[in-house]
């Protein structure tokens, strides 16, 4: 296990560094350049701009002062844009945003999924088993740009119940949309894969021997065929972080939200490098760890599986 | 998949079953051996002989692969649904801006000029002066553009890039796990794990960055861009499929059979494998394109898709999220129509997967 969680370790780093090379490349193989937007500016200021962020020394070195300051001191530089503030001030002031409602999003998802689809496999073929099957359909479906703002037209701007958009904390009103909006796609994928997960768990012998031995018929459920039907949930969670970090950008966009994901579209249409690079290279050190984190849960969980 | 011997009507020598199609046992007149229960037992032989072959010629016509997952798609109500809806909205998409046009003379980006700015932002069914018209059965955009006609030139954006990015998705993805599965050990190993690296990747992340920073000026420059970031991140699942099936596939007799008799190794993938997993890849291909319409509407939805002139139904809703409060319609049928067609693709998807591979069923 130790060694299966070094390789894994050994494979992460130059993934990251791959991901942060990627990035930079694009970033500089494109046409233009972060102030190109502007008016054409004098030769004079735009020597002077290229020399104060290094733009006159070759790409090499430019790549090397990059990898070295983000290697030695997690160091990913100051925004471009954003004046005087380092890209690791904005991940940790926009952090909080993101991983609120992306958390409560995936915690109301297994609440309400893994409910629905296990009562889905023991009333299999039922009407509810039918109904919930086909709901969980629409919410695969039915995109979260046009749920959430469906969403904001009933609750907010018809019934007025609750705020539109804008943060105002985690424990506020303003975080309710949000969270609904996007557990919907998680909720229905959870309660598809409970579903086929304990399907095929009730029928195996060691819920037969339950039975057998007189359990009773909610005991057997909830300590013997929900450890083994709850195997394909938990090997979703991966995908579904990525999934979740990916959802996040189009619900700040909805409903305006300072998250990270935010930050990155607004930095990707400014050409504000060092946040780029900042974010992309965050989102995906906590998407390898938190694969790394599911297939370690994986071998606990389930003692059939052994890693070398 | 090993074919059972096909055998025709008129195939005189046929050998008995030792079943009969109920799974009885095969009575055969000769080991009768009362001589009065001879000539009764051969009359009901004889009769049992014809109804036997009546049923075994059907029974041999509907063994084919493929018109046995027909059947079992049109038992599925949900996926016929699925299929019909799918066809509906595919010919609507075709057809659609061009009858508006021949009915209307108006096209999908027409905006009509300064003197008629009231037809802006039009509800449903609305003439100029509040009166019920036929004349935008969607009702308008803020330029004045019909919505209906915007929202079929979308569908045809929309269904054009699931399909194309699913085709190149099939084009890489069914040959690298071919290739990778065939020629296992080092090779397949090497290739594998660079999926497995691919797989770990924010690939969205990277498309945004991808798409911004080579913003093209023109909407068909983006377009062209739109298909290569989606049709290079969309294989990666496709790739894995298909080499778990070659490698269940390769050892099989007709492989052996077919390298003793000398033939050559990308003949033996593309030829004799890569047909054997056609099941499976068609089912992941059905169920690809609404992912890969989901990501276009998202990434047009940002902002770094599809632009105008031109339009999605991501930018369609894109377009419509700004005025939600005021005008919900342009919002609401772009919305709807795509939910509709991704609802009635995943069902068609799932249809089709528990009629070519019933194994795969999930209950």
């Amino acid at each position: 296990m130790l060694r299966f969680i070094i390789k894994r370790l050994l494979v992460t780093i130059p993934t990251i560094l791959v991901v942060i090379t990627l990035t930079w490349g694009l970033i500089r193989l494109a046409p233009g350049n972060f102030y190109s937007s502007e008016k054409k500016l004098p030769a004079a200021i735009e020597k002077n701009i290229r020399e104060k962020y290094g733009l006159d020394k070759p790409w090499y070195q430019q790549y090397g002062r990059t990898m070295w300051n983000i290697l030695r001191h997690l160091d990913f530089g100051t925004s471009l844009k954003y004046q005087g503030q380092s890209v690791n001030t904005i991940i940790r002031r926009s952090l909080p945003v993101s991983a609120s409602v992306g958390i409560l999003a995936y915690l109301l998802a297994l609440v309400i999924g893994i409910p629905a689809g296990s009562l889905a496999a023991l009333k299999q073929n039922s009407k509810w088993d039918y109904s919930s099957m086909a709901i969980t359909m629409l919410g695969i479906s039915v995109p979260n740009f046009v749920l959430g703002p469906i969403l904001v037209l009933v609750f907010a701007l018809s019934l007025y119940w609750l705020p539109p958009s804008r943060w105002d904390g985690v424990l506020s009103r303003n975080i309710i949309l949000p969270v609904i909006t996007l557990s919907a796609v998680y909720m229905a994928y959870i309660a598809r894969l409970t579903r086929a997960g304990m399907l095929e768990v009730l029928r195996s012998d060691y819920i037969r021997t339950a039975r057998a031995k007189g359990l009773s018929e909610a005991n057997v459920v909830i300590h013997h065929a929900l450890r083994g039907g709850l195997m394909p949930v938990v090997s979703y969670t991966g995908p579904a972080l990525a999934f979740l970090l990916t959802g996040t950008v189009v619900i700040e966009k909805i409903f305006a939200l300072p998250g990270l994901g935010n930050y990155f579209i607004q930095a990707s249409l400014n050409r504000d490098e060092p946040l780029i690079i900042g974010i992309v290279a965050f989102i995906a050190i906590t998407l390898l760890l938190m694969n790394l984190l599911v297939d370690i849960a994986y071998a606990f969980l389930d003692p059939r599986v052994r890693y070398q | 998949m090993d074919e059972k011997p096909r055998r025709t009507p008129d195939d005189h020598q046929r050998v008995e079953p030792a079943l009969n199609l109920r799974g009885e046992p095969a009575r055969f007149a000769h080991t009768n051996p009362d001589p009065e229960a001879i000539a009764l037992g051969q009359e009901i032989a004889v009769g049992e002989a014809d109804v036997r072959s009546a049923e075994q010629s059907e029974y041999v016509r509907g063994t084919s692969l493929w018109r046995d997952a027909w059947r079992r798609l049109l038992k599925n109500k949900l996926a016929v649904f699925g299929l019909v809806v799918v066809i509906v909205i595919t010919l609507a998409s075709i057809c659609g801006p061009l009858t508006i046009k021949a009915i209307t003379g108006i096209t999908p980006d027409y905006i009509p000029s300064n003197d008629v700015k009231r037809i802006k932002s039009f509800p449903p069914f609305t003439g100029v002066s509040g009166e019920f018209s036929w004349a935008h059965p969607m009702g308008t955009d803020n330029a004045g553009r019909d919505l209906l006609a915007r929202v079929l030139q979308g569908g045809q954006i929309s269904l054009f890039v699931g399909i194309i990015s699913t085709l190149v998705s099939l084009i890489i993805g069914v040959s690298y796990g071919a290739i990778a599965g065939y020629l296992g050990g080092r090779v397949d190993n090497l290739l594998m794990r660079l999926v497995d690296v691919l797989y770990s990747l924010p690939y969205v992340i990277l498309v945004i960055v991808l798409l911004s920073m080579f913003r093209s000026q023109t909407p068909r420059g983006q377009l062209a861009l739109l298909f290569v970031a989606l049709g290079s991140v969309s294989w990666l699942t496709m790739a894995r499929i298909v080499r778990g099936q070659v490698l269940s596939l390769k050892n099989q007799e007709f492989v052996l059979a077919a390298r003793a008799t000398g033939v050559s190794t990308s003949r033996i993938i593309f030829r004799h494998l890569v047909p054997n997993t056609l099941g499976p890849v068609i089912v992941y291909a059905t169920l690809t394109i609404p992912q890969v319409m989901l990501t276009e509407a998202f990434l047009s939805f940002l902002g770094f898709g599809v632009q105008a002139p031109l339009a999605s139904w991501g930018s369609l809703a894109s377009d419509g999220v700004q005025n939600i409060a005021i005008f919900p319609w342009q919002l609401i049928f772009p919305g709807v129509t795509m939910a509709l067609t991704l609802f009635s693709l995943n069902f068609l998807g799932d249809g089709l997967r528990d009629a070519l591979d019933p194994q795969m069923r999930t209950d």
